[in-house]
């Protein structure tokens, strides 16, 4: 059997000593398609990008028709037969599709001042190829999402590389769409080419793969075909949670079933071409904990930022019978509807105290000490660095301040986005264990938003999945393994 | 390819303009056609900085450190020795090109705003040299230059007008090509255009050495033309700031709008004198509203109704 066109051996890779990929092996043959999955901070990504040469591996080979490329740099990479196509397509603008395409034909000299007509032919196949013939005269503002995705493709396949990686290929495509691009991803293994597809779950590209690579914080957990890799018991574990505890409270038992705290009603966002939230309709009751579980890119953030007033929205938010349409996000949020956002957004330069006196800015100077003294009771490893500067803080330490800034607020509603992203289990374990202190000990009403749904439903006192911008499933946290759980995996 | 970007209507009104531009020294004054002169060296300043910024996405603080050291080279060469005019420029433009290389090589290597500061800082080391080295350079009274390269007003023009037509037809015709093409690419999104096989950082230079060529080459010729070359004129942070805004003005990433826009400025700067100091500051303003509405400048709005449509 000939060697297999990608071979990935002991790949690791530490970002500031913190391990992100650990011990990472696989090949690739070709006509093969294989399938890389995880969770947000599995890993994978940056599996891809040590392949793409992007990342400099640690430790570990990388072999191209077994050819070691670990170390060089991307446009030596590339050289060698390693395409790629992009999750996000940014093409030239002002240029036209052709030109768009032309660009993935061009040899790396500087003294190309002239097109060849053999490379614009050339370019007019594989635009053919990728269905893209009608619209070449085009410009991609112009263009619907669909068919920016293929001018990447197109470009990616440009130099007949060998190895093409995949970055989400369905991310924002309507079914019709998926299918004809599952087409085209089928045709590059009929050419002989091995590809690599990286998504979050095996169920968006279980028609597509031939094997499926599944790691969790940095380490493989299992491989195998589709049907192995879905009945493996660490990815069940891992995807839907072990045999979990739920506390969930009866809706009935809150005070404000006619009206409930937070309406949200046919919510639509679009983002340019995409269209994130559709039709997303839900509601939270006043000292309720509702989670919304869903994979990266399902459009949690968008929906909370459209709460927020962050981002613009047709359908309504409504708080307490009021719209909040309208409103700025600074109104939204002073009026006690406060986010703590994904990306965490503190003030670097300052000390955690000042952190939490920027959350608390607006109450008198007796209230905010004796908020800030509550808090480092509920993250007592924030009073130990009270004045360290917030850049220096761990990723977990940064989390814990960043929900404690929003509490400084003294929120009705607090929204918790993604707390857990990349976090260490022993770090998750403990802000766990804050939120069920402030769900025991408090009136909050918390919204939740999480893809790790072993952190989530522990808390939850009811369960939204959202799927591709819609809600694909609602109810009580007891029933999520046996109803929703396929849907996950 | 090349036939349609030869017909195009940019390279026709272009043609248009030049013709009518060199019957002007039949119609008007020496007084405009020495402002114009010195117009035509600023939009070829604001083309080479438009190839950085527009395409390599690099934002150039300091053009006037390429433009200075190519005055200067070429300058102090004939204040010493008087040799053919010609060696004395070419020498200029082999040290803007030597002095872009030095500056680019390690300023392309930090990312984002970097890249900036250290093109400014570049600019007042020069500014503190050319001072400090008063024997060798003048210093603040200025740099005399005994040869010029004539003295007859429309001649100077004329090799300031078709000077300034060739590099735009360079630098167009460069942006417009497969090379320009990948800068273009390499500016927008280097992870890309690596990923696609061009090394980005190779590329990113070559755009710096030609931009520091026609900068050097530029301010070389623009000194032979005062016959003198001072701080003021070719080095001070304010020089660079009218080519960044000519360039702006005119329309990013456009190459040609970057005349338009010095023109645009210097005429502006010569019309509103009678007001002193004020003129200053309403050629500051208009320039700021520009930015601020117009972002893609005067070229790109024409650009941008027409691509609209």
């Amino acid at each position: 059997m000939a060697a297999p066109k990608l071979e990935v051996e002991g790949l690791q890779k530490r970002f500031g000593g913190l391990p992100a990929v650990k011990n990472v092996s696989f090949s690739i043959r070709a006509g093969e398609i294989l399938g890389l999955i995880g969770p947000n901070g599995s890993g994978k990504s940056t599996v891809m990008k040590s392949i793409l040469g992007v990342e400099r591996p640690d430790a570990g080979s990388v072999r191209v028709d077994s050819r070691e490329v670990a170390g060089l740099p991307p446009h030596r990479i590339a050289r060698l037969g390693v395409g790629m196509v992009f999750q996000h397509s940014r093409p030239l603008y002002r240029q036209t599709v052709l030109e768009n395409i032309l660009l993935g034909l061009l040899p790396d000299r500087l003294m190309d001042v002239l097109p060849t007509a053999a490379t614009d032919a050339r370019a007019r196949a594989i635009a053919e190829r990728v269905g893209l013939t009608g619209v070449l005269s085009r410009r991609p503002a112009t263009l619907p999402f669909a068919d920016l995705r293929r001018i990447e493709i197109a470009k990616a396949i440009a130099r007949d590389p060998q190895v093409v990686l995949i970055d989400e290929p369905f991310a924002g495509l309507t079914a019709r769409e998926t299918a004809s691009f599952a087409r085209l991803i089928a045709e590059m293994r009929a050419d002989g080419r091995a590809v690599l597809i990286v998504d979050h779950n095996v169920k968006s590209i279980s028609a597509l793969v031939d094997r499926i690579y599944a790691m969790h914080v940095g380490e493989k957990i299992a491989e195998g075909t589709v049907d192995e890799v879905m009945a493996n018991p660490t990815v069940r574990k891992v995807y839907l949670g072990g045999a979990l505890e739920t506390a969930a409270r009866p809706e009935a038992s809150f005070g404000d079933v006619q009206t409930p705290f937070l309406e949200i009603e046919n919510l639509n966002v679009v983002y340019g071409k995409a269209q994130a939230l559709e039709n997303v309709s839900l509601h939270v009751h006043q000292g309720e904990f509702v989670a919304v579980v869903g994979l990266n890119g399902a459009g949690k953030t968008t929906l909370f930022n459209a709460v927020s007033g962050l981002v613009p929205y047709t359908g309504d938010v409504r708080r307490q019978g009021r719209t909040l349409s309208g409103r700025t996000a600074a109104t939204i949020a002073r009026e006690g509807i406060v986010q703590s956002p994904e990306g965490r957004e503190l003030f670097g330069a300052m000390t955690v105290s000042e952190n939490l006196d920027m959350g608390g800015h607006r109450l008198t100077d007796d209230a905010r000490a004796e908020r800030r003294e509550w808090l480092f009771d509920l993250f007592p490893v924030l009073k130990e660095r009270q004045s360290q500067t917030a850049a220096t803080l761990s990723g977990g330490e940064q989390q814990m301040l960043t929900i404690a800034r929003a509490l400084m607020m003294k929120p009705d509603l607090l929204i918790l986005d993604e707390p857990t992203l990349g976090l260490a289990p022993v770090i998750m374990e403990q802000i766990s264990k804050a939120l069920a202190r402030l769900r025991q000990k408090t009136e909050m009403t918390v919204l939740l938003g999480e893809q790790n749904v072993t952190f989530a439903l522990p808390h939850a006192d009811r369960v939204y999945v959202l799927e591709h911008g819609r809600i694909a499933w609602e109810g009580d946290p007891s029933r999520f393994a046996t109803e929703a759980g396929a849907r996950y995996l | 390819m090349v036939r349609r970007a030869l017909l195009s209507p940019p390279v026709l009104i272009s043609l248009v303009v030049l013709l009518v531009a060199s019957v002007l020294p039949l119609y008007v004054s020496g007084y405009v056609l020495g402002l114009l002169t010195i117009a035509y060296y600023f939009g070829v300043f604001s083309m080479a900085w438009d190839l950085l910024f527009g395409f390599a996405n690099e934002v150039n603080f300091g053009p006037s450190f390429l433009i200075g050291l190519g005055a200067y080279t070429a300058g102090i060469l004939d204040n010493l020795y008087q040799p053919p005019i010609a060696l004395s420029v070419a020498a200029g433009v082999a040290a803007s090109m030597i002095g872009g290389l030095v500056l680019g090589l390690p300023a392309l290597r930090v990312r984002g705003p970097y890249f900036g500061l250290t093109t400014l800082v570049a600019v007042l080391m020069l500014q503190n040299f050319v001072v400090v080295a008063a024997g060798l350079t003048g210093g603040e009274i200025g740099l005399t230059i005994p040869d010029v390269i004539s003295i007859n007003d429309k001649v100077n023009y004329w090799i300031a007008l078709g000077f300034m037509g060739l590099s735009g037809a360079i630098l167009y015709g460069l942006s417009r090509s497969p090379v320009g093409l990948i800068l273009e690419a390499s500016g927008q999104d280097p992870v890309q255009a690596g990923a696609l096989g061009f090394n980005v950082t190779k590329h990113k230079l070559a755009a710096f050495l030609v931009s520091a060529f026609f900068s050097g080459l530029a301010g070389a010729l623009m000194a032979f033309y005062l016959g003198a070359a001072s701080v003021g004129t070719f080095i001070d942070v304010t020089v660079g700031v009218q080519v960044i805004i000519g360039a702006v003005i005119g329309g990013r990433r456009t190459i040609l709008g970057a005349v338009l826009g010095a023109v645009f400025l210097v005429a502006l700067g010569e019309s509103l004198r009678p007001l002193g100091d004020l003129a200053t500051f309403i050629v500051s303003a208009v320039a700021l509203l520009v930015v601020l509405f117009f972002p893609a400048g005067l070229l790109g709005m024409v650009k941008g109704v027409r691509e609209a449509t």
